[in-house]
């Protein structure tokens, strides 16, 4: 909806922007007093009008007009009568320009509440008159503070229904007031209003609540200042994009997101600490002397340095500290659970690189704010972890700058964003332990033993004959003078990971241990063979990129599900079709097929031997 | 003249600015639409200042339903020469064999066959993996809810449970085989921004959006521009001289003028202060129900 303000143009050069995120739990009656205050401050073309007249008689509940149809947009969420993900809705009064950002209550829909408050100027919470602050309020506030909301609206709405009484609306007030403590708000606001009659929407009512001396929801949100301006803390401009239009031109575009800086300002780029200092500020209206937060100019150094996308510039005196191992807030938003030690990609400014959980510390309840163990995360929880990243990073804690102090984690095989970040800290941990250096390395060791070092790395379900072959092929290895060590998944879970179970979480433990230990092996010069179902793509990749170039082979033993469960040797698969074992890869718990394994058989390990031989043959035309 | 920005669309600008350039760092081969209205006026202005002193890093995008107003096709070509941008130009040649034209097939399907159609043809016949358009959220309800990065199946069929979240600035560009986005730069501005925008920048437009005496006949009630000896006369119907101007362009027979004296911007925006009407009106396509913008979308029209 196109705003068209009835204001001189003059006037309309100072105007600023608010965003204005609404929260609400479904029918708290959050539409229609996003749609009242559309229509009350004239925003609604008359064409839209007509519609709306029209519509409200075939969809509306009201009688009269039904503003929550003003704003109610994909059609099966109309059918069913729900708002499920953020919308946005523009207007303008002579005061501001308004960017409404309206976010679902509906208690699946945290990762759309935070999606809206990580870039909110203010959160109208909204609150049913007769119901007060309920579960939904606890995690709608706990979200806007995590997220950095500075001004908080608690927007006390059908006070119609309870007859404009001031008692209620002064416990609802004190109730929140507790509330805002446990989570360290300091201010809030709230009006009584009603979005069904209009009372303290746009207008104030006097008549209505004599009691209430404050503004109206409009009124406020028209003269709310916004406290956490970004102008005035450290300078940081983020690198998006190295601009070199020919030989002679050389800069980097990007945008200031805090700060300001101005031509000669001494600035450092990093990681790294190339330092220079600044020639011009280029945009194409010309030249700057100086740029603040908010800025996307060009920036041109007076000598020659090498600064590239995702880069972060500083002034050498703020810089901002470079870490790789933090402790951040994770907000889970994917259907797939979050699995510590499973790697992500993680972009945070123009920068992307690895990351990894290393530690999932606690789970935090969004209603009782409690911590909670946990060993994986599911979509919408929020809980505390330490992450180490593969680079690392300039970064600043979310509550400082929130662009250098958030990022996003995306799986690596759907390309989907699964989970944000906010970080609180660093762990200096990375930097304290160094590698010893040692003067015998992997390469004098396979020399010694005349071979070249690498992992034979069974996978396939159970009963496919991977423990069988592998013991083949070790043998045969043995009596050519190779040596070898067989790590099979049964083994090693009475020993090493003897603590670990079959939840999806714990076995991705399971083999990111086995990763390590192999690793160490083939260090020590030694061909490894594991067998392990490793049902995962995910860790058998990293199992892949853990281990050095050629040295990890992926052998898929391809036997089909019926198969092996008609065979069933140790009787697990008649165990697992009972109920009696939970998680059973192949039947309560996926198999994810390798896509490009090295070694393919297909063989149903029917002849062991015959297919051992394949694998020796394979190394063979490769030594 | 151009006008200083207000802090407003300064604001925008930079937003979209930021926007643009995550989108020619992250994909290999983006192209812009390019559809010669106002909107891609502003796109392409902007598109110009983000990656200033450099050109363009991708080219312009334009499908011709070959319908288009004589005046818009010449103001697309002279763009190449005048910004020093590169200029392609899609008609799907199997609709124009075939004899589609809005007056036969009717405006729904020639607007699939010669507008969503010949997208899909060209994106995939160049393999572009980004497609930059000037879509705002403010024009139509259900788009009220379009991300900045909106991604699009092998088929170019956009699902709207496999949208991703999009916080802070943080767009996530990373593609699985075969997928692609539409980018919207201009997600977040109105249109009064937009002509607010012309108005400072002095941006050039086609003419077609200034009141001047023009060909039309009144059909259904709204003024259609004979703007070739192709358009059919109803029986009756006679051509008149009418001061009109636009405030949509499209193909000329799905698009209807208003009746106007505003010949200069300032009159245009002095106009559109005092209407009450969404720009939407003019767009003969939108006229059945109110949430068939939201049909077209998941079909591939822009
Ligand atoms: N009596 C009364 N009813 C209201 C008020 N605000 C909303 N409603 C009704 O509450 C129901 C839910 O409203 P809606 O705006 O769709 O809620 P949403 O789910 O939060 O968007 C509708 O039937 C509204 O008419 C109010 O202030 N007073």
């Amino acid at each position: 909806m196109s705003a068209v303000s009835q204001t001189e143009s003059v006037l309309a050069a100072d105007r600023d922007t608010l965003r204005v995120l609404f929260c609400g739990s479904v029918d708290d009656g959050k539409s229609t007093l996003i749609g009242r205050v559309l229509y009350e401050t004239g925003c609604v073309f008359e064409d839209q009008l007509d519609v709306l007249e029209r519509d409200s008689k075939s969809f509306g509940t009201t009688g009269g007009l039904d503003f929550s149809l003003l704003v109610d947009g994909l059609e099966a969420e109309r059918e069913q009568k729900i708002t499920i993900d953020v919308a946005y809705r523009y207007f303008s009064t002579d005061e501001r320009h308004f960017i409404i950002v309206d976010s679902p209550g509906h208690h699946q829909y945290t990762r759309n509440m935070a999606t809206g408050a990580s870039r909110a100027d203010v959160a109208v919470m909204l609150i049913d008159a007769r119901k007060g602050v309920l579960e939904q309020t606890r995690r709608h506030a706990f979200i806007a503070s995590l997220f950095g909301v500075s001004e908080i609206i608690l927007a006390v709405n059908k006070m119609d229904l309870v007859d404009y009484d001031a008692a209620t609306f002064f416990e609802i007030e004190a109730d929140f007031a507790r509330l805002g403590k446990e989570l360290g708000i300091e201010r809030f606001q709230a009006v009584p209003l009603s979005a069904l009659d209009g009372a303290n929407v746009v207008a104030p009512a006097p008549e209505k609540t004599p009691w209430y001396q404050g503004p109206a929801l409009m009124d406020l949100l028209k003269t709310i200042e916004v406290q956490d301006r970004p102008v005035e803390a450290a300078f940081r401009f983020l690198v998006q994009w190295v601009n070199r239009p020919h030989l002679d031109f050389r800069g980097v575009s990007g945008m200031v997101v805090s700060g300001a800086v101005a031509v000669g300002d001494e600035v450092m780029v990093q990681p790294g600490d190339t330092r220079a200092k600044i020639a011009r500020i280029v945009t194409q209206s010309g030249d700057l002397e100086r740029a603040e937060a908010g800025d996307c100019p060009t920036l041109v150094f007076d000598r020659e340095i090498d600064a590239s996308r995702g880069d972060v510039i500083a002034h050498v005196e703020t810089a901002p500290a470079l870490a790789d191992q933090f402790e951040a807030h994770i907000l889970w938003m994917d259907e797939e659970p979050m699995f510590p030690g499973r790697p992500y990609v993680l972009k945070t400014g123009a920068r992307s690189t690895k990351a990894t959980v290393t530690d999932l510390k606690y789970r935090i309840n969004v209603n009782t704010f409690e911590q909670q163990a946990s060993k994986t995360l599911e979509l919408n929880d929020i809980a505390v972890c330490t992450l180490s990243f593969d680079l690392a990073v300039p970064f600043d804690p979310y509550a400082e700058i929130k662009e250098t102090g958030s990022f996003i984690l995306i799986d690596r095989f759907t390309n989907r964003t699964v989970g944000v970040g906010l970080i609180k800290f660093a762990l200096r941990r990375a930097t304290n332990v160094h590698w010893q250096s040692l003067d015998v390395d992997k390469t004098t060791r396979a020399k010694q033993k005349d071979q070249k070092p690498l992992v034979l790395w069974f996978t396939g379900l159970s009963g496919s004959g991977k423990s069988t072959i592998a013991n083949i092929v070790e043998k045969k290895l043995l009596a050519r003078g190779r040596h070898t060590y067989l790590l099979d998944g049964d083994n090693v879970r009475h020993g090493l990971n003897r603590d670990l179970g079959f939840t999806d979480a714990d076995r991705v433990e399971n083999i990111r241990r086995v990763v390590e230990v192999s690793r160490l092996m083939v260090d020590a010069g030694l061909i490894v063979l594991c067998s392990f179902i490793s049902p995962f793509k995910s860790e058998r990749r990293m199992a892949r990129e853990l281990l050095g170039d050629g040295e990890f082979l992926e052998v898929f033993v391809d036997t089909p599900l019926e198969v092996c469960e008609a065979r069933d040797v140790k009787g697990l698969y008649k165990k697992a079709r009972a109920g009696q074992i939970a998680n059973f890869t192949g039947i309560s718990s996926p198999f994810e097929r390798p896509e490009a394994p090295e070694i393919h058989l297909i063989g149903n390990g029917d002849d062991p031997e015959a297919e051992a031989n394949k694998i020796l043959d394979y190394l063979d035309s490769r030594a | 003249m151009a006008r200083p920005l207000s802090a407003h669309l300064k604001e925008l600008e930079a937003e979209s600015i930021y926007i643009f350039r995550e989108i020619a760092a992250e994909f290999e081969k983006p192209v812009m639409l390019y559809s010669i209205g106002k909107d891609s006026a502003v796109l392409l202005h902007v598109a110009l200042k983000a990656f200033y002193p450099s050109k363009l890093p991708f080219p312009l995008l334009h499908v011709d339903t070959t319908w288009k107003f004589r005046e818009m096709i010449a103001f697309r070509d002279r763009l190449p020469e005048k910004l020093g941008v590169e200029l392609l130009v899609h008609t799907n040649q199997e609709g124009l064999a075939q004899g589609i034209n809005p007056f036969s097939a009717g405006s729904g399907r020639h607007t699939d066959i010669m507008k969503t159609e010949a997208l899909k043809q060209a994106l995939d016949k160049y393999q572009f993996d980004a497609a930059i358009g000037g879509a705002r959220r403010d024009e139509e309800r259900s788009r009220a809810k379009e991300r900045v990065f909106s991604f699009r199946t092998a088929t170019h069929q956009w699902d709207p449970k496999g949208q991703r979240p999009e916080l802070w600035r943080l767009y996530n560009g990373r593609l699985e085989t075969g997928q692609s986005i539409r980018a919207f730069p201009l997600s977040d501005w109105t249109e009064t921004d937009i002509w607010d925008y012309i108005a400072a920048e002095d941006i050039d437009l086609v003419p077609l959006y200034f009141a001047k005496e023009r060909p039309v006949v009144e059909r259904h009630g709204q003024l259609l521009m004979v703007d070739d000896d192709r358009m059919p006369l109803e029986p009756g119907e006679k051509p008149m001289m009418k001061s009109v101007r636009f405030r949509t362009l499209g193909c000329y027979p799905l698009t209807a003028a208003m009746e106007s004296e505003a010949d200069t911007l300032d009159k245009v925006l002095a106009e559109m202060r005092g209407s009450r009407m969404s720009e939407r009106q003019g767009r003969l396509i939108d006229h059945d129900q109110s949430a068939s913008m939201e049909r077209k979308k998941r079909e591939g029209y822009f």
